[in-house]
């Protein structure tokens, strides 16, 4: 179907039947209930989900098939979300401009990022790209913010003011975002017993744009240009001495990867309409490759679910704090309960990042091929042991 | 007038003179082996001809076009493939999937950007690469990781990779180094298979003898980075010059 394995189909069919329930599946706890803080199902998380998921997907196709490890996307989600800004603030709050100018703008500047950073491999490149993403976060945050000429507007970030042109914007469309009127806020909730789903416009925008997307991934994984890239990632200098011109492999993979992250960029711009110089910096760069790593790089599903499992921990582990650990052990007595408290507390709420690298490292000392492997793993496990079951069911009648 | 002429080629690494003013040609459809002791710039004169190594000074001209300055993905495409001393394979890729690339690049050039089409759909490729895995006699081993081939299997992966994009001229640095007698054994039949079958020219640097006399049809030897001599294998294994550049010299005190 459409081109792909049946084994890929599968894979689309399942993650876009998971995206479209996600409301629910996210949301498992009843709302009153002490596990209701780890319900993920409201619309700004399940927004970061996915756009990171799309950030992630893009970055696999540069990392995960040619092994390039970038240092600098971030750059180009940055450059994405200030490119849909300004269409706010000239255009109109439709969306669709916005994204558009988001995936061109950075899939220009993404050319001239890799056509220098690409004249190096290995860490050199590395280098290179943090260099440029690094240079690009000085230049929105303080060079081109001043009197004169104020393309990204500093500290504050970029946003949309009521004395700007949007020579577009009639009256009846709502004062946000909007999907030709469709404001990507608005939510329609659904009670049902103890539980409420919300389901959200911009969610399914987004997320309808990651399938699209992770589709495109998939195509380009299994293409012709697809394999010379994981040519590239395995023995460069045999791809050469078949005749291969590496360097446009690199940069066309390059670029698609950096249009990824700019779209990435104007969608997060889109559900919110505020670009700050911050989504440029190299933590930013490094969240990425982390997402990629703990997924499995290389992998098709990987990067989506390292983006998932990173989001994730941010915004729920980081909400555990004292008062909810201690609601938890109050059956327990004080002693013991303060003890509790006080050995998990550094671990999570504001120090949630502690725990994520703590699996980051087990996951690559355990797990080299992210959760993706780990999943296999398990999935090996299960066939072994029935297929055992199966081979002493046969060996019992004959003793 | 040879596939391949090289005239007045010198290379100088620092203080070393790897090669001084080597004249050399190779006629189309022959097998023409390189000789010469450790160190005597066989593998810089070969590095000369892929692009790897630029010479100081003369020129390399393959099918009447100059390949110097040329990169290497270029001199491919000219009609020039290496096989290297040590096996250069696509490693993490499968066996059927290292023939398919050479396939691609035979076909659609340096650089096509196909992102969308399918490389199951390519069946004229599919074909070709299946082909010559069975004239290697590797069609059982289409879907194993290139990595986890034994050293022959990887060497003669290397050859079905060049081999399928039909060269005019295939370069063997030391094909059978490090290899069982029985390996190198094959490597030879193999090697003279594929003469036998199709219109190739062969230049092959080699240590062992015994591969040298059983496929070469002419021979040169190097020594110090210049040719000593160049003939047919009967007349090389008598000469003295080259006795001497391989054992020393005979009235040596």
């Amino acid at each position: 179907m459409l081109g792909l394995k049946s084994k890929d189909t599968t894979l689309l069919v399942v993650v876009a039947i998971l995206t479209l329930l996600a409301p629910f599946i996210l949301n498992p706890f009843p709302e009153n209930s002490a596990l209701a803080q780890f319900n993920a199902g409201y619309p700004d998380l399940m927004q970061r989900f996915v756009i990171y998921g799309i950030f992630a997907i893009g970055f696999n196709i540069l990392f995960g098939l040619t092994g390039y490890l970038s240092f600098g996307h971030a750059a180009f989600l940055g450059v994405g979300s200030y490119a849909a800004v300004w269409m706010f603030k000239l255009l109109s709050y439709n969306v669709v401009p916005a994204i558009m100018l988001s995936v061109i703008v950075a899939g220009i500047f993404s050319v001239l990022i890799g056509y220098i950073s690409l004249r190096r491999s290995g860490i050199y490149f590395s280098i290179l790209t943090l260099a440029f993403a690094q240079m690009s976060f000085a230049l929105a945050y303080s060079v081109l913010s001043n009197p004169k000429f104020n393309l990204t507007n500093g500290e504050t970030g970029l946003q949309v003011y009521a004395d700007d042109p949007q020579i577009f914007h009639r009256a009846g469309l709502p004062d946000l975002p909007h999907f030709f009127g469709l404001s990507m806020r608005s939510t329609y909730t659904l009670d049902v017993g103890g539980w409420s789903f919300d389901f959200n416009a911009g969610y399914y925008f987004c997320a309808a744009i990651m399938l699209v997307v992770f589709y495109l991934a998939i195509r380009i994984f299994n293409s012709p240009f697809g394999l010379m890239l994981r040519a590239v990632k395995s023995n460069q200098q045999r791809l050469n001495y078949t005749g291969l011109n590496t360097r446009p492999y690199t940069l066309a993979a390059f670029v698609i990867s950096g249009m990824y992250a700019g779209l990435a960029g104007g969608l997060l711009a889109a559900m919110d309409p505020l670009a700050g110089a911050e989504r440029m910096q190299w933590t930013a760069s490094g969240e990425v490759v982390l997402m990629t790593i703990l997924g499995g790089a290389g992998t098709l599903i990987g990067p989506v679910l390292g983006a998932g499992f990173i989001k994730y921990f941010e915004n729920i582990f980081s909400k555990i704090n004292d008062g909810v650990l201690h609601a938890w052990f109050a059956f327990l007595p004080d002693g013991l309960e303060n003890a509790l408290v006080a050995i998990i507390h550094p671990f999570v709420g504001k120090g949630w990042q502690l725990t994520l690298g703590l699996m980051f490292m087990a996951i690559v000392i355990f797990l080299p091929g992210g959760l993706v492997e780990g999943g296999k793993r398990l999935g090996a496990l299960f066939r072994r042991r029935s297929s055992d079951e199966t081979a002493s069911g046969e060996t019992k009648p004959a003793e | 007038m040879g596939i391949l002429e090289v005239k007045g080629v010198s290379k100088r690494f620092g203080g070393l003179q790897a090669l001084g003013n080597v004249n050399l040609s190779i006629a189309e459809n022959t097998v023409h082996a390189i000789i010469g002791p450790n160190g005597a710039g066989k593998s810089t004169l070969l590095n000369c001809l892929v692009g790897k190594l630029i010479p100081d000074t003369g020129s390399v001209m393959f099918d009447g076009q100059s390949v110097l300055g040329r990169k290497p993905h270029e001199i491919n495409q000219m009609g020039i493939s290496r096989v290297f001393q040590t096996p250069e394979i696509f490693g993490d890729l499968t066996v059927l999937e290292n023939v398919l690339i050479p396939c691609f690049a035979k076909r659609d050039g340096a650089f096509e950007l196909n992102a969308f089409g399918s490389v199951r759909s390519q069946a004229d490729i599919r074909e070709r690469a299946e082909q010559i895995l069975l004239d290697v006699n590797m069609q059982d081993k289409g879907s194993m990781h290139a990595a986890s081939l034994s050293r022959g299997d990887k060497r003669r992966l290397e050859m079905a990779m060049c081999l399928v994009q039909e060269p005019k001229l295939l370069l063997l640095d030391e094909p059978t180094a490090g290899m069982a007698r029985a390996d190198t054994n094959n490597t030879i039949d193999l090697l003279k298979e594929i003469k036998s079958k199709r219109d190739i020219t062969m230049a092959i640097i080699e240590h062992d003898m015994h591969v040298v006399f059983s496929l070469a049809e002419r021979i040169t030897v190097l020594a110090q980075g210049t040719p000593l001599v160049e003939d047919i294998p009967e007349k090389i294994k008598g000469h003295p010059k080259v006795q001497e550049a391989y054992l020393g010299q005979a009235h040596d005190e």
